[in-house]
């Protein structure tokens, strides 16, 4: 899979943890309960689940960006 | 509403909701109103048309639309039982209200509701299961499944969590049951009542003598320095309480009931364990037990070919958008190998459900231990038997007997 860029707008997120259950490899939670992307994992991680997780994310604060 | 208010025959607008005759499947006459679908107008009990959300794409468009607002102190808001005739009278935090109000209030709770922090939840989940199932061994060879398991289970969990005494729960879980499914609004409201009059003296005596649920982290850290007063944090822990135990003990009670139906289903999970967590999200899709989210425009908004007017009210009826062909292939079969992501049994947009992973947690424990450690659990009673709860409420069963 190619790489992408992979961001999370924390303005938007509602801490619903979808993302961190769909891709657990690419997305967490921070202390406050928003979405985080891990450290190192800002291109996917070639993760299968990559769309998935961002389609899930109830307010699509989600970008997954082809490089 | 502007194009359809002349209109209140049946045949243009049914009524809505109807009650489930089978407990797994939406009750009869549904099918119709999503052929009628993705939109299509109903009518409700005082004999306001509303617009019916029953497709999946213009569902999502909607719970996620700025223009679509969960405030019931809006007048327009609508009615969907008697129960709710007061609705207006009492702010409900969180899914009452709109951002930024839900945001402000949202944000002092997620810290407590992550993935990580419902996973940390299991190991005491799998203690309270397998006590439960202790006790209904030792007992004899059969029981009432809702009282004996369905219901304590999240009740014990969500007590945990909070900080509420579980020795409270006959009350606390009379006073729920009456709050989402009496009759008549005087007597929802007595129990609305009854409970905040119940919190509000526990988070007295919690000012007094702190304990280490979530209710004292947000006495100390929250009501202290002014972030939520008095009343808001009552209200909070009233819904945090009902919406912890009420859902999560219908998903149990059914979901035991649907795999027990659906024999090849369980025969299919038995063989994996692994399949668990999809099978959950299975049934979540197929029971979609709060069936009917309401909701007010407060914009005009154009969707499928539609013009849904600024005060027009919404109903979106998860049992149809969950079962939407153009996402889920056969979506009246059961499967619990299918990838059922995307459902909305959990509500979607910025309302989603809080407890969804704790939710999520205790449905995988829950029925995967009692399926193994009971492994010939069947029904005490025909299936047709079994008593559904009314339409207008949480779907569920009010007794579930079994025996082994």
């Amino acid at each position: 899979m190619s790489p992408h860029r992979v961001s999370i707008d924390s303005d938007v997120c509602i801490g619903s943890g979808q993302c961190a259950l769909t891709a657990p490899s690419v997305f967490d939670q921070d202390d406050d309960g928003f979405g985080v992307v891990r450290s190192g994992r800002e291109d996917g991680a070639g993760e299968p689940m990559l769309k998935e997780a961002a389609r899930a994310c109830p307010v699509q604060a989600i970008t997954v960006e082809e490089d | 509403m502007t194009d359809t208010g002349t209109q209140s025959t049946s045949t243009s607008a049914p009524s809505f909701p109807s009650d489930r005759t089978c407990p797994y499947q939406p009750p009869a006459g549904y099918q119709d109103l999503a052929a009628r679908g993705p939109l299509t107008h109903v009518t409700l009990y005082d004999g306001r048309v509303v617009w019916l959300v029953t497709g999946h794409t213009e569902a999502r468009s909607l719970l996620t639309d700025p223009r679509v607002s969960s405030d019931r102190r809006n007048p327009a808001f609508p009615v969907f039982a008697p129960r709710a005739e007061d609705q207006a009278s009492v702010v409900v935090p969180l899914l009452g209200v709109d951002d930024p109000e839900h945001a402000r209030q949202r944000r002092m709770l997620i810290p407590r509701f992550t993935v990580k922090h419902a996973n940390a939840l299991r190991p005491r989940i799998q203690l309270v299961v397998d006590g439960l199932i202790d006790t209904m061994l030792a007992k004899g060879n059969s029981a009432e499944l809702v009282s004996a398991y369905s219901l304590p289970v999240p009740s014990i969990v969500i007590c945990s969590l909070l900080g509420v005494p579980y020795a409270d729960h006959d009350y606390f879980e009379g006073c729920s049951r009456r709050l989402v499914s009496a009759p008549t609004s005087e007597e929802s409201v007595a129990a609305r009542d009854d409970l905040r009059d119940y919190l509000h003296r526990l988070v007295a005596r919690k000012e007094a003598e702190p304990g280490e649920g979530l209710l004292d982290e947000l006495i100390t850290d929250r009501l202290g320095d002014g972030q939520v007063d008095r009343d808001e944090l009552v209200m909070m822990a009233l819904l945090l309480l009902v919406a912890g135990h009420e859902t999560t003990s219908n998903m149990i009670s059914l979901g035991v009931y649907t795999l027990l139906e659906h024999p090849e289903q369980l025969a299919a999970l038995r063989t994996d364990p692994a399949l668990m967590p999809t099978a959950v999200e299975e049934l979540l899709r197929f029971l979609s037990i709060a069936d009917g989210m309401v909701r007010v425009a407060t914009e005009d908004i154009e969707i499928a070919g539609h013009t849904v007017r600024a005060g027009d009210g919404i109903m979106i009826s998860t049992s149809l958008v969950n079962r939407d062909a153009a996402t889920y292939p056969g979506p009246d079969a059961l499967d619990v190998s299918r990838s059922a992501r995307h459902h909305v049994a959990f509500g979607y947009g910025v309302h989603q459900c809080l407890g969804q992973n704790l939710a999520r947690a205790e449905m995988e424990i829950a029925l995967g231990t009692l399926f193994t450690r009971i492994p010939d659990l069947h029904l005490a009673v025909a299936p047709g038997e079994v008593s559904v709860k009314p339409g207008d409420t949480l779907q569920g069963l009010y007794a579930l007997p079994v025996a082994w």
